[in-house]
């Protein structure tokens, strides 16, 4: 009997009453849902529809669940931990406690909330934009979105079953190997970031194919849409980078698992090798995440300026440095480690140079701006509010690269302070403008405007209100990652304020919750497709858009082709259009394998963490049986015939006249 | 309008409120507030570095704003309108000239930077520097003075005006040596002796502590730095030597055990501990499996759960 407790005990983890409440809350929340679905027989509608689509506009959709979820995860993490700091001496969190959860908002906010929502956005988005009717590879999209969705939950699972990974979100060794770290957590790590990341690698390559073969006919590289091409670029980026990752962490594994001596402090180990490895990956990874960003505000601002991106020939050229330059700066994030002011004065100067194209982008987006007809919509809001952000965090980000200075900002709150703000203005609210942009598209109804305004201004204020304090507390010796700290160091003024904007942000979330519930309640629809008067081919299919996308692929002649054809058209330059001739369209059809084969991953790694053989091998053998189930299945896809094109199209038609 | 108007406001307030923060910050900010040349040199060179991106920052926010404002979207808004003015060489060079010029100035100040500030190169004197070496361990630091033969923990004591060269390495996961106020850090890892010159120029309690998270009582690696004259060094070192107790083997390897400590002094050090700390990680070397036995029998075994 006394075993049997003990060995519940390692695995649930048990004693604190709060994560009891979590635990209890989740098996409420599971209960809740299998009876609703049960209730209201969506079970089958759930198979159906979602968890077999190859669609690539509901795999981003539920990408963008999915995020939205993390992003609540990782925000209550932050509010747990600002909490504890609001005051000197607090005992809300204890050591431990607290940094298990500042490794977890770390790779939730990273892996689980920023990844996942790009690639939504790139999901939803790059097909229509470049007039395809999938993504080369429906089947690995929908097998990339699995892996993610199990391994985000192998990592959430360590919450409640296990413990929780404790060394920080980069997991450097000897603190996260064997000897310090015995437990489950850092193996739940391993694991959760190894299967989501094989779905990222995929992602990469699907929308390299995507964007280099199917775009319409006439969309010669230099015509295509900036978003598609900031998508190119990181996807680039991606498939040269996450290769590290993954062996990184391999070995990693390796060392925890089969005593090997890669990263261990004694038998020759290295563990500064690991954080050269896990940076080499880890700078990109910034880039991948902020690229998208850029592609967004880029078209967005466009749209809303009723103007011509400017320089959009530089704008090409300062996507793809900055993906080739990311790779030649991640010793910045070490300047300290002693490598000599040869190989510090290499790296500072590689990562100021990135500021230049960075800059550039900057001024072209004002002036697109300038001369423009700008329309204050919610995604013009949340561009204006990455302007001034994530120009002065770009600012910190040079004063960082100066080496002989980091040596004073290097672990400190500066440097929260900095990645919070290209993280949060850059990459956050990049992606919430695109968000706000492509909503209607996704789903054929606009998002309340007065809700999102107060969002958007919860969100502005509670930032600089959040971190502008954290600048200098770093300066004034405060380093991160510490759970407490005493009053006579005087920081806690600033912590106070800090934990004020922390929870106006929370607020801003919420906002955003009830934004989108109540717009789904009272529905403003959009019957044009095209509610911003847009100028991509997205915005000329109607919304949201057709499992086909185009029922005849366009012919592109021009940059922002549909603004061009909606130009010719008023000044009655273009002929009147002949009746479209319908052929019968090619699609992929259903499949379940990608969603069982991820489980099958799901049950290898979780009987990896517990080193359970009975787990594990079947896991494994179940992965490799479905590669050759789907190596034997014919039947993989179907034409829609004309009729029934004809009656969609029609019925659409209906809806827009 | 009404949006306008309201948008100002709050930007003007939240300018004010920084600004406030700001200089309410900077007046005792560790960083900003150096007690020897090293920090002072590098707050100087933070100085230089905002400089030059306000000089870009501020004129961007501003042409930001006017942009903003003088093109909104009104019937009444008189300002040009051009929807395909799209390209412009000349102001295209303008602004790949503006970052290039200040990433080059700024490169040229960072590479001078990076070769005076380099931590281990040594601070000219007309004064030997004194030696402190340094061993981060779990959860707390190690100091021994090699030349006074005496040892402490959590706390410093170092002659002013005299250059300070510490010798750091780690006996546990890697930390990072900070004394704000008295110059930027460097990592203590194992298997390696690193070296951080220092000099504090005015008497007085400096806070160190350890910048780089270590585990679970990481945040109780503080110690404090106590700068004092040569005689009241030397008095302190005698009062040690006289009152304190010695530095076992034994005693080390207690010390080295998980857990927080207070302030400790001891009158003596095992002879050569540091060099053996730092060679029994190094590559092959044989101490490791020696020394520490809490550490290294437990590593060496294969994973496995119960």
């Amino acid at each position: 009997m006394e075993t049997i407790d003990t060995n519940v005990s390692n695995f649930f983890v048990t004693g604190d009453p709060m994560i009891l409440g979590s635990q209890v809350a989740i098996a409420i929340t599971v209960l809740a849902i299998g009876f609703v679905l049960t209730y209201f027989k969506k079970w089958g509608w759930l198979w159906k529809e979602w968890i077999t689509t190859v669609d690539h506009k509901r795999i981003g959709i539920m990408y963008i669940l999915c995020s939205l979820l993390m992003l609540f995860r990782g925000g209550v993490d932050a509010l747990l931990m600002r909490t504890q700091l609001a005051f000197p001496g607090m005992e809300f969190l204890n050591a431990e406690h607290y940094n298990e959860i500042f490794t977890t908002h770390g790779v939730i906010m990273i892996f689980f909330m920023a990844m996942p929502l790009m690639f939504g956005l790139f999901n939803i988005i790059v097909p229509l934009q470049i007039g395809a009717r999938d993504v080369a590879f429906p089947f690995l999209n929908s097998l990339s979105f699995w892996l993610f969705f199990w391994g985000a939950m192998l990592f959430n699972v360590s919450f409640v079953i296990g413990g929780s990974p404790n060394a920080g979100w980069l997991a450097y060794p000897p603190l996260s190997g064997l000897q310090f770290n015995p437990g489950v957590g850092q193996d739940f790590y391993i694991w959760g970031i190894q299967i989501s990341g094989i779905g990222s690698l995929m992602t990469g390559i699907n929308f390299i194919v995507t964007i280099l073969k199917m775009r319409a006919p006439g969309m010669k590289l230099m015509k295509m849409p900036m978003f598609s091409w900031s998508v190119l670029s990181s996807c680039l980026t991606i498939i040269f980078a996450f290769p590290i990752l993954t062996i990184t962490l391999f070995l990693l594994f390796l060392d925890r698992q089969y005593g090997t001596h890669f990263f261990t402090l004694d038998g020759g180990g290295n563990p500064m090798m690991y954080i050269n490895l896990i940076w080499m990956w880890g700078h990109p990874e910034v880039y991948i995440v902020v690229l998208p960003a850029f592609g967004i505000i880029s078209d967005v601002v466009a749209t809303f300026s009723k103007k011509k991106l400017f320089g959009y020939t530089s704008m090409v050229f300062a996507l793809m440095s900055i993906s080739i330059a990311s790779f030649f700066t991640w010793a910045h994030h070490f300047f300290t480690m002693g490598s000599g002011a040869d190989v510090n004065a290499f790296f500072a100067v590689t990562t100021m140079i990135i500021a230049i194209p960075t800059g550039v982008k900057i001024f072209n987006w004002l002036f697109t701006m300038f001369r423009g007809r700008i329309r204050f919509t919610l995604p013009m809001l949340w561009v204006c509010g990455f302007i001034f952000c994530f120009v002065a965090g770009g600012m910190t980000g040079v004063m960082l690269s100066v080496a002989p200075a980091d040596f004073q900002f290097h672990n400190s709150y500066f440097l929260i302070a900095h990645f919070h703000q290209t993280l949060i203005g850059g990459v956050v609210f990049g992606y919430f403008a695109g968000f706000y942009y492509w909503w209607p598209k996704m789903f054929g109804f606009k998002l309340n405007e007065r809700l999102g305004k107060w969002a958007f201004w919860l969100w502005n204020i509670g930032f600089y209100v959040c971190f502008m304090p954290q600048y200098v507390l770093g300066l004034d010796g405060m380093t991160r990652r510490i759970h407490t700290y005493d009053f006579d160091m005087g920081w806690w003024e600033l912590n106070f304020v800090s934990t004020i904007g922390a929870f106006l942000m929370g607020l801003a979330f919420l906002f955003q919750v009830w934004q989108i519930a109540y717009s789904i309640k009272h529905q403003e629809k959009d019957t044009t497709g095209d509610i911003w008067d847009g100028r991509t081919l997205e915005w000329s299919i109607p919304s949201p858009a057709p499992a086909y996308n185009f029922a005849v692929i366009p012919t592109v002649s021009e940059t922002d082709d549909w603004w061009e054809t909606k130009q010719k058209r008023a000044e009655g330059k273009l002929a009147a259009q002949p009746e479209p001739v319908y052929e019968p369209i090619h699609m992929p059809k259903n499949s379940g394998i990608p969603f069982v084969k991820s489980f099958f991953w799901f049950l290898l790694g979780f009987g990896m963490v517990w080193d359970w053989t009975f787990m594990w091998v079947p896991g494994l053998i179940g992965v490799i049986g479905c590669m050759i189930a789907r190596s034997f299945s014919y039947d993989t896809d179907y034409y829609i015939p004309v009729e029934e094109i004809r009656r969609t199209e029609a019925a659409m038609k209906g809806v827009t006249a | 309008m009404r949006f306008n108007t309201w948008r100002t406001k709050l930007k003007l307030t939240a300018a004010g409120l920084m600004t406030a923060l700001l200089l309410s910050g900077c007046s005792n900010m560790m960083v900003f507030d150096p007690k020897g040349p090293i920090a002072a040199e590098q707050k100087d060179l933070i100085l230089i570095t905002i400089l030059l991106c306000l000089i870009i920052m501020i004129p961007v926010f501003a042409l930001t704003a006017f942009i903003i404002f003088r093109y909104r979207d009104k019937p009444t808004n008189k300002a040009a309108y051009k929807p395909n003015w799209a390209q412009n060489h000349l102001l295209e060079a303008v602004w790949w000239g503006i970052p290039i010029v200040i990433i080059a100035i700024l490169a040229v100040i960072t590479v001078r930077g990076s070769y005076e500030l380099e931590p281990s190169k040594a601070i000219e004197s007309d004064k030997e520097p004194l030696v402190v070496q340094v061993t981060a361990l779990d959860w707390k630091w190690l100091f021994q003075y090699p030349e006074q033969n005496i040892a402490t923990v959590n706390h410093l004591y170092i002659p002013v005006d005299r250059p300070i060269r510490f010798e750091l390495t780690a006996d546990a996961p890697m930390n990072s040596f900070w004394i704000p106020q008295l110059g930027g850090q460097i990592y203590t890892m194992s298997g390696m002796a690193m070296k951080l010159h220092l000099l504090a120029e005015e008497p007085g309690t400096y806070f160190g502590s350890g910048a780089n998270f270590s585990g679970k009582h990481f945040a109780d690696m503080t110690f404090t730095v106590n700068a004092v004259s040569e005689e009241e060094f030397e008095a302190w070192v005698q009062q040690i030597d006289a009152s304190s107790p010695e530095l076992t083997i034994e005693g080390y390897e207690a010390l080295a055990q998980p857990g927080t400590s207070e302030t400790l002094t001891f009158s003596s050090f095992p002879e050569n501990l540091f060099e053996r700390t730092v060679t029994k990680y190094a590559a092959g070397g044989h101490g490791a499996h020696g020394g520490h036995q809490a550490h290294s029998s437990s590593a060496a075994e294969p994973h496995s759960h119960h």
